[in-house]
C-alpha cells in the first residue's frame, strides 16, 4: 500500500512540477501577478510530494518490503538499518529520486531565502527549476520507476556489496548531488535572466552565494569518495581517473571557474555573457555526470541498446536542457554590453586567466573520458586512456594555475601596477623556488625538478596567501568572512598540492612475499610480520596478519590487515590496515597465503597523504565561510532595491 | 592600449594558450591510448609488439602457476577460441579466480608471453568485464562463421560428387 502511495505522490509531484514550470513563465511574460504568485506555492507543494514519495521508498527499505523490485535488488534482511536507509540511493532509480528531492529542496530554499528578489525574476527562476524537475520526474515515472512491484515477492533480497557498506560511501552520493543540483540554481538564475532579456550583473549577485555553497558540497562529496577509495579498495590510491570520478570532477572544474567568474561579474559587471555560459556548462556537466554514472553507459555503451527508452530519454533531456539554454543564450546575449573597463594587469584579467586554465583542465578530462566511449559507440575498437595522460596534463596545468593563484588575489580591480606588487611577489617566488627545489636534496640527496616545482608552487601559494592575510589584518581588525573564506580555500589548495606532490614523489609501495618472523624495511620503518590468526567478525571470518612496525629500535605501532570472507560470499575481500598520522600513513594489506605460511603482502609508506583531504576540507570550509558573510547578505538586501527598480523598468519597456 | 588592440592581444593570448595546451594534450593522449585485444586478435598478430595494450578473457582452469619464493604468477587467458599466457609479478585482485573474466594491462615479451603490469577483476562477482564479454562473443561468432563456411563447402563438395 505504502509503495503505491509513494508512486502516486510522485505522479502528483510531476503534475505540480508541470504547473510550476509553465504558469509563472506565462505570468512573467504577461506581467500577471496572480500567475506569478503561483511560483512559490507550487514549489513548496512539489517538495512536499517528492518528500512523501521519498519517505515511502525509505519505508519500504526499512520494513524489508521485497515486493518492491528495487528494494529486493538492493537490500536484504541482515543489512544494518543505516545501510538500508542509504540503500535508497544505492542504484539508478533511487538515486534519481534523491536527485529530485534535493532539487525540490533547493527550489524551496531559493523561494524562502531570496525574499528580496523581484517577484518576476523569482517566478522565472522557480519555473526553470520546475522544468528540470519535470524532466527528472518524467524520466523516473516512464523509464525508471523505483516503486515497481514484483510478484511473487522474494523472501530475501540481494546483498549489498560489503565494499559499499561504509559510512563514507553512504554520505558520498548525497553530498555530490547537493553539489550537482546546487549548480541548477545558478543555471536557473542565468536562464531566468536570459528569458527576461536583461542580462545585468544582478543575477550574478543573487546566484553567487548559491553557487559557492553548491561548490562546497561538491568539493566535500568528491573528497569523501576519494577517502573511501583509499580506505576500502585495498590499493592505497586516492584518485584513479576512473570515468565515474571524472564525471564528478568535470562539473567541479567548471564550477570552480564559475565561482571566480561570478566574482568579476558581480563586482565589476564584466564577463557577463561568459559567466552565463559557464553557469549553463557547469549544470549541463552535472546532469551529464549523473546520467552517465547511473545509467550504466560507462560500464558499456551498449547498455543504451539494451534499454533504448532510457538512452533516448537521457539524450533527449540533455539536448533540451543544453540546446535550449544555448539557443536562448545565442538569441539574447548579443545585446549584452559589458560596461566595466579594465587593463591588462588587473584582477579581471587574472580571473579570466583562471577561467581559461580551469576550462582547459575540464576539456582535458572530458577528452580522456569521452573519447573511448565515442570510439566504442562507433564500433572502432575498445580503448582506454591511461593514467599518465591525466597526470601529465594536470602537472602541466598546475604550473600556471599556482603562479596565478599567488599573484591574482593581490592585484587590484580595474588595473594595477606591476611594480606595486612585483617586489613582494618576486621575493616570495624566488624564495619558494629556491626552497622548493632544494627540498628534494634534503629528502633524498638528489635533484627532482618536478617534485621541486610542485613544492615550490605549494609554498608560493601558501606564502602569498598568508602575506595577503597579514597585510589585510594590519589595515583593519575586522576581516570579512567572504575574504577569510577565500584565504582559507586558497590555503587549502597549497596544502592539497603539497600533499599530492609529496605523496606521489616519495611514497614507497612494495608487493612482498613474507614469512612469519621475517621483516622488511621501507622509508626507515621496519615491518615485522609476526604471523596470522583467524578472526571472526559480525558477518565474516578473516585471516588477520599481525605486523609490528619498528622505528629506530622502538616499536611504534601495529597493523592488522585482514582477508575477509563474508557469509554467503565466495570471494575474499581485502581489508587494509592503516597507521595514520599527520605526516605519514603506513599501509598494509595482505594478498593470499603462499606455501609454508608465507603471505603475499602489500606494504606502503605514504607521506603527507592526509594533506590531500585536509586541503579539500579547507577548500570546503572556505566556501562555507564565504557564504556566511553577514555584510554580503546586507549588500544583497540594499542592492536588490535597485534590482527592483531595474526590473520594473524592464517589464514596462 | 585601446579597446580594440587589447581585445586582439587577448584573443591572440587565448588562441596561443589553447594551441599549446592542445598540442601537449594530444601528445600525452596519443602515448597513453591503450587498445584492447582478445587472445584471438593477439594470435592473429593484431596486437602491437612494443606498445602496451590490454588483453582480456577467462582464466583457464588449472593454468595458474606460482613461481616458488617470489610473487610471480603465470596463467592462461582464453576467449574460448585461442589461449595465451600471461605473466604477472605482484598481488592479484581479490576477485581473481580460475574461470573468472579478467583484464590485464602490459605488453608482449620476446617469448610470446604477455607480461602484465596490472591485472584487473571487477568488484562484483556476477560481473564480467564488458570487453571480455564482447571478446568471447566475437570469438564465438567467428567460430560459428567458420563452421558454417566449412559445412557449406562440404555440402558443395558433396554435391559436386
Amino acid at each position: 500500500m505504502i509503495p503505491e502511495l509513494g508512486h502516486f505522490a510522485l505522479i502528483i509531484a510531476f503534475a505540480i512540477a508541470i504547473v510550476q514550470s509553465v504558469v509563472p513563465i506565462i505570468g512573467a511574460a504577461k506581467n500577471d501577478t496572480a500567475l506569478i504568485s503561483m511560483a512559490r506555492p507550487t514549489a513548496l507543494a512539489q517538495f512536499l510530494f517528492v518528500g512523501i514519495s521519498y519517505a515511502a521508498l525509505t519505508h519500504a527499505f526499512i520494513v524489508h518490503d521485497f515486493s518492491v523490485q528495487y528494494v529486493a535488488n538492493h537490500s536484504n534482511l541482515v543489512q544494518p538499518l543505516i545501510y538500508r536507509i542509504s540503500g535508497v540511493w544505492g542504484s539508478h532509480e533511487g538515486s534519481l529520486l534523491l536527485w529530485a528531492l534535493i532539487l525540490a529542496a533547493w527550489t524551496v530554499a531559493v523561494a524562502v531565502y531570496s525574499r528580496n528578489l523581484p517577484e518576476i525574476l523569482m517566478a522565472r527562476v522557480l519555473a526553470v527549476m520546475g522544468m528540470i524537475s519535470t524532466g527528472f520526474l518524467a524520466f523516473m515515472l516512464f523509464t525508471s520507476n523505483p516503486f515497481t512491484r514484483i510478484f511473487p515477492a522474494p523472501l530475501d533480497g540481494n546483498e549489498l556489496n560489503p565494499l559499499l557498506q561504509d559510512p563514507g560511501l553512504a554520505i558520498h552520493p548525497p553530498m555530490l548531488y547537493m553539489g550537482y543540483v546546487g549548480f541548477s540554481v545558478a543555471f536557473a538564475f542565468a536562464v531566468a535572466a536570459l528569458l527576461g532579456g536583461k542580462l545585468d550583473a544582478t543575477w550574478a549577485r543573487w546566484s553567487r552565494p548559491w553557487t559557492t555553497i553548491a561548490w562546497s558540497f561538491l568539493t566535500l562529496g568528491i573528497a569523501l569518495g576519494s577517502w573511501w577509495a583509499y580506505n576500502e579498495l585495498g590499493w592505497g590510491g586516492w584518485w584513479f581517473w576512473d570515468p565515474v570520478e571524472n564525471a564528478s570532477f568535470m562539473p567541479w572544474l567548471v564550477g570552480t571557474a564559475l565561482i571566480h567568474s561570478l566574482a568579476s561579474t558581480e563586482k565589476r559587471g564584466v564577463f557577463k555573457s561568459w559567466t552565463v555560459l559557464l553557469a549553463i556548462t557547469a549544470f549541463s556537466l552535472s546532469l551529464f555526470g549523473t546520467f552517465i554514472v547511473r545509467s550504466g553507459v560507462l560500464v558499456s555503451v551498449h547498455a543504451f541498446a539494451t534499454d533504448p527508452t532510457r538512452g533516448v530519454f537521457i539524450l533527449g533531456f540533455l539536448i533540451v536542457v543544453v540546446g535550449g539554454s544555448l539557443a536562448l543564450y545565442a538569441w539574447r546575449s548579443a545585446s549584452v554590453v559589458s560596461y566595466g573597463r579594465f587593463t591588462w594587469f588587473s584582477r579581471e584579467s587574472a580571473l579570466l586567466l583562471n577561467n581559461i586554465i580551469f576550462l582547459t583542465a575540464a576539456g582535458a578530462v572530458f577528452v580522456g573520458t569521452m573519447y573511448p566511449l565515442v570510439i566504442d559507440a562507433f564500433g572502432a575498437g575498445k580503448i582506454s586512456v591511461g593514467r599518465p595522460y591525466f597526470d601529465t596534463m594536470f602537472s602541466l596545468i598546475s604550473i600556471p594555475l599556482l603562479l596565478l593563484l599567488g599573484i591574482g588575489p593581490v592585484v587590484r580591480w580595474k588595473g594595477d601596477n606591476w611594480s606595486r606588487i612585483a617586489k613582494n611577489v618576486s621575493i616570495m617566488l624566488i624564495a619558494s623556488l629556491v626552497i622548493g627545489l632544494l627540498l628534494p636534496f634534503f629528502i633524498e640527496d638528489q635533484l627532482n625538478i618536478a617534485t621541486g616545482l610542485g613544492l615550490a608552487g605549494a609554498l608560493f601559494v601558501a606564502l602569498t596567501t598568508l602575506k595577503d592575510l597579514l597585510s589585510r589584518m594590519r589595515q583593519s581588525a575586522r576581516i570579512p568572512l567572504a575574504y577569510a573564506g577565500m584565504i582559507m580555500a586558497h590555503f587549502g589548495v597549497a596544502v592539497f598540492v603539497a600533499g599530492v606532490t609529496v605523496t606521489v614523489s616519495y611514497d614507497v609501495e612494495k608487493d612482498l612475499r613474507m614469512e612469519p618472523g621475517s621483516s622488511y624495511d621501507i622509508a626507515g620503518y621496519e615491518f615485522r610480520f609476526q604471523g596470522t590468526r583467524k578472526v571472526k567478525g559480525e558477518n565474516y571470518i578473516a585471516d588477520e596478519a599481525v605486523i609490528e612496525v619498528w622505528s629506530d629500535g622502538e616499536k611504534t605501532g601495529e597493523l592488522f590487515p585482514q582477508k575477509r570472507v563474508y557469509s554467503g560470499k565466495d570471494n575474499p575481500m581485502t581489508d587494509a590496515s592503516i597507521d595514520k598520522t599527520f605526516f605519514r600513513d603506513l599501509y598494509a594489506a595482505i594478498g593470499e597465503e603462499l606455501e609454508d605460511g608465507a603471505w603475499s603482502m602489500r606494504v606502503y609508506y605514504k607521506p603527507l597523504v592526509r594533506w590531500i583531504w585536509l586541503g579539500s576540507l579547507l577548500m570546503t570550509i572556505g566556501g562555507v565561510l564565504a557564504v556566511s558573510d553577514r555584510r554580503y547578505r546586507q549588500a544583497v538586501t540594499s542592492r536588490s532595491r535597485q534590482g527592483d527598480d531595474k526590473a520594473s523598468v524592464m517589464t514596462s519597456a | 592600449m585601446n579597446k580594440r588592440s587589447r581585445r586582439k592581444v587577448l584573443i591572440f593570448g587565448i588562441v596561443f594558450g589553447v594551441s599549446i595546451a592542445t598540442v601537449l594534450a594530444l601528445t600525452a593522449f596519443e602515448e597513453n591510448l591503450l587498445y584492447f585485444y582478445s587472445p584471438t586478435d593477439v594470435k592473429a598478430g593484431k596486437a602491437p609488439d612494443s606498445h602496451a595494450f590490454r588483453v582480456g578473457g577467462l582464466v583457464v582452469d588449472g593454468s595458474v602457476m606460482r613461481e616458488p619464493d617470489s610473487l610471480t604468477v603465470q596463467f592462461d587467458v582464453t576467449d574460448n577460441e585461442e589461449t595465451m599466457t600471461v605473466k604477472y609479478t605482484g598481488i592479484l585482485p581479490d576477485l581473481f579466480r580460475e574461470g573468472q573474466g579478467i583484464v590485464a594491462m602490459g605488453s608482449m615479451n620476446d617469448g610470446g608471453t604477455f607480461v602484465a603490469d596490472e591485472v584487473l577483476a571487477k568488484h562484483d562477482e556476477n560481473y564480467m568485464p564488458p570487453e571480455v564479454a564482447e571478446a568471447l562473443k566475437a570469438a564465438e561468432d567467428l567460430a560459428k562463421q567458420k563452421a558454417a563456411q566449412k559445412a557449406a563447402l562440404e555440402a558443395v563438395n558433396q554435391g559436386s560428387k
